[in-house]
């Protein structure tokens, strides 16, 4: 009797935890992160009967990359899913699962060249979730009142964003300023430099085929424009915002012109904004009159770790994740950007969050961070560049100076070949 | 005890020697566990550092490190043009950069965090009504953990939206915001404000404590004497609690060499408040250096030790003084 009972116990167990699997995703959280994570997996949970369980990281990709590094060389057990930045592939493909055959016909509704960047030697590492392309945001309401258009080039942004601060400012809107962006020693730096150099012509600071192209006059002209920006259109303390600081400046209404992804578009249209429905976005300005602009290519997707004990649980999360109701779902929850190509032609997200399809053109053109041919060195030659990009915005050197010795920098570094 | 006392009724006649042995025997076996835990926590990973440090190892194949000996300290290069390049740590500027800011922001904290410690528990060692609630106050900075006290400063030193900010503003202090974090030229300053708040506790602690050892019979001698207060507190309650502010010295220094928390969660990642520990890090985890990361780890550890020596030397020397006396 005894033995039946604890076989029938055992096997209760078993049973429950062979229905119910807890499976635990961490992710960096901006915004309203957690709600929208809890929105998207409920149907997947209601299907399987699993749990998704959310791992919560700080919003910044550097922070994050530290820790899930940390953990992946440790061969963590408890974190079974990692949302992972577009740049880390190549850096951590060894430690999570190739995908590649269990998510073949997502890959292929996939723009081509998102599934390519995370591809790394025909193993798919991870799979893209949303994409990212930087926006310029600003407040139609100022521009419409002082009479002023929405600037196509940076020179244009500097005096239009100044116009406006100096007549508001004599009003007595004292806490206004021009332009707020992202410029604290961090991966977002890089973003923000980078593209700001592409618009002028200025190369990618590593091309493709590996050469060092960043010292050159345009790229020098375009940082000490932005080196002007500080104290002066933007707040001081830029040097240390990313982009939530930015955008809480921009959400009380405190800013003019802010340089953000398109996450802010939905928040800042919330009932506890101040600027909701009094604002627009356009594609970021360029370096000349009629030149092209250019936007960082950002991007997060989720990867299944290697050392995971649930891993066919998370590889279905993943893939629903990944697949066309989960992407629709967040496009219309948070206004990020799908990497299906269909999802732009759906009625319901160019209904409710217009900026999609709009942003379908800018993200296609837009610039990806020198990560594939700089290889496992990516991480270095990115602080590299945005320690110098700070050097030069808080006016330790000019940006001639500073480019020459980050030159010299990066050549050292690849040495042969990176 | 017990193994004393057993040992005595055991063999009485064998004499004393044999019994200090068996002393010495149970001191070990109580001892044992400590050593082994000091072994596996503290001499083991300081050992595989120092290892490291002469490999180029990388953090995603642990045991893939080859030896390079000294390369990670320096190296160097003959260009064909017969001119030397120096490479490794101790050519780099980053990292004098760093020890630099280190020695710097120890320097100046410790220092105000000890006359700050020595003037808080001066007055919490006077009898007045509601000491015992003021005493606990006090202690509340350090009891919050570093991490939450530096976001919380963080906000307060917001540029934009911080307190400090409006307080300062609206008291007509400044005339503009100041990005107190952001600015290279204030966000030293910035974290040496939160450190000596965080700190200053912890001195006067141990000061208090020392100061409520010194006898009163000592003060009612001074006061019918009728000795000047500046002077009694110079010359004969500051000998009397110099060791007790040594300790509380040499404790603040060695947790200051090794800032890291403050640094890292409240300032941008610059070059102007960079630490020895913070650019360790990043070079370890962030950069996949990890033989370099070590070097830099085993001279933060050899500064470190150098300075425990040398605080060590001064406070025999210190203790003899007190002996002679």
């Amino acid at each position: 009797m005894k033995k039946i009972l604890a076989a029938a116990v055992v096997n209760a167990l078993m049973c429950s935890t062979a229905l119910a699997v807890e499976v635990t995703y961490a992710s960096g959280i901006t915004g309203d992160g957690v709600r929208v994570f809890q929105e998207l997996v409920k149907p997947w949970e209601e299907e399987t009967g699993n749990k998704a369980v959310l791992v919560p990281m700080p919003s910044s990709t550097t922070d994050q990359f530290g820790q899930y590094r940390l953990w992946l060389a440790a061969g963590n057990k408890d974190i079974d899913l990692y949302q992972t930045d577009v740049i880390w592939a190549p850096q951590l493909a060894d430690h999570f699962v190739d995908l590649s055959e269990v998510a073949t016909d997502i890959a292929e509704q996939n723009f081509p060249s998102i599934i390519e960047s995370q591809t790394v030697d025909g193993k798919l590492v991870a799979l893209p979730l949303f994409t990212d392309a930087p926006a310029l945001f600003y407040r139609k309401d100022l521009l419409e009142k002082h009479g002023e258009d929405v600037p196509e080039t940076w020179e244009e942004l500097t005096e239009t964003a100044k116009r406006i601060q100096d007549a508001e400012r004599s009003e007595g809107n004292k806490e206004l300023w021009g332009y707020v962006w992202q410029a604290n020693a961090y991966e977002g730096l890089t973003c923000n430099a980078l593209e700001l150099i592409k618009s002028y012509g200025g190369g990618q600071i590593v091309e493709p085929d590996g050469s060092i192209s960043v010292n050159n006059e345009k790229a020098a002209a375009a940082l000490n424009l932005a080196a002007t920006w500080p104290g002066n259109i933007s707040p001081e303390g830029v040097l240390a915002y990313k982009e939530e600081e930015a955008r809480g400046v921009w959400q009380t209404g405190n800013a003019v012109f802010m340089r953000n992804w398109p996450y802010a578009y939905h928040l800042g249209n919330g009932a506890d904004s101040e600027v909701a429905g009094k604002f627009s976005v356009a594609p970021l300005p360029s370096g000349e009159k009629g030149g092209t602009s250019a936007a960082t290519l950002g991007g997060w997707n989720v990867a299944v770790s290697k050392y995971s004990e649930r891993q066919e649980a998370a590889i279905s999360l993943a893939t629903y994740l990944a697949g066309p109701e989960a992407q629709k779902r967040r496009a219309l929850l948070a206004s990020n950007l799908p990497t299906l190509e269909a999802l732009y032609d759906d009625a319901e997200i160019a209904e409710q969050q217009p900026i999609i399809p709009q942003w379908k053109e800018v993200f296609m053109q837009a610039v990806p961070r020198p990560s594939a041919p700089t290889k496992s060195a990516y991480n270095e030659v990115s602080s590299k560049f945005w320690n110098a990009v700070h050097n030069t915005l808080s006016g330790k050197a000019t940006a001639e100076e500073n480019l020459e010795i980050l030159e010299l920098d990066l050549e050292e570094m690849k040495g042969s070949g990176w | 005890m017990a193994i004393a006392a057993e040992s005595l009724m055991a063999a009485p006649e064998r004499g004393i020697s044999e019994l200090r042995r068996q002393r010495q025997r149970a001191a070990m076996r109580f001892l044992l566990p400590m050593i082994v835990a000091l072994l596996v926590v503290a001499a083991w990973p300081l050992m595989r550092t120092i290892y490291f440090s002469f490999t180029n190892t990388t953090l995603s194949s642990l045991d893939g490190g080859e030896w390079v000996g000294l390369g990670n300290y320096l190296n160097w290069r003959t260009l064909s043009s017969g001119r030397v390049i120096y490479r490794g740590v101790l050519a780099d500027p980053q990292w004098w950069n760093a020890v630099w800011n280190t020695v710097y922001f120890t320097v100046i904290s410790v220092s105000l965090e000890t006359v700050f410690g020595v003037v808080v528990a001066l007055v919490l060692n006077a009898e007045f009504r509601g000491r015992a609630l003021v005493r606990a106050a006090v202690l509340i900075p350090w009891a919050i953990p570093t991490i939450v006290s530096a976001k919380m400063w963080g906000w307060m030193l917001n540029d934009q939206f911080g307190i400090i900010n409006d307080m300062a503003l609206s008291l007509g202090l400044i005339s503009q915001k100041i990005a107190w974090t952001a600015n290279p030229d204030t966000a030293m300053a910035a974290v040496i404000m939160v450190d000596v708040w965080k700190t200053t506790p912890f001195v006067a602690l141990l000061t208090l404590a020392a100061l409520q050892t010194v006898p009163r019979e000592v003060y009612e001698a001074t006061r019918i004497d009728g000795i000047n207060p500046i002077k009694v507190f110079f010359r004969v309650t500051l000998p009397l609690i110099r060791p007790a502010i040594l300790v509380a010295v040499i404790f603040r220094t060695l947790d200051a060499l090794r800032m890291f928390d403050l640094v890292y969660v409240l300032t941008p990642n610059s070059a102007a408040t960079r630490t020895m520990s913070t650019l360790a890090r990043e070079n370890l985890i962030d950069f996949d250096k990890f033989g370099y990361g070590s070097a830099q780890s085993t001279l933060l550890f050899l500064i470190i030790a150098i300075f425990v020596v040398a605080y060590l030397k001064l406070g025999r020397l210190d203790l003899s003084g007190e002996a002679r006396r």
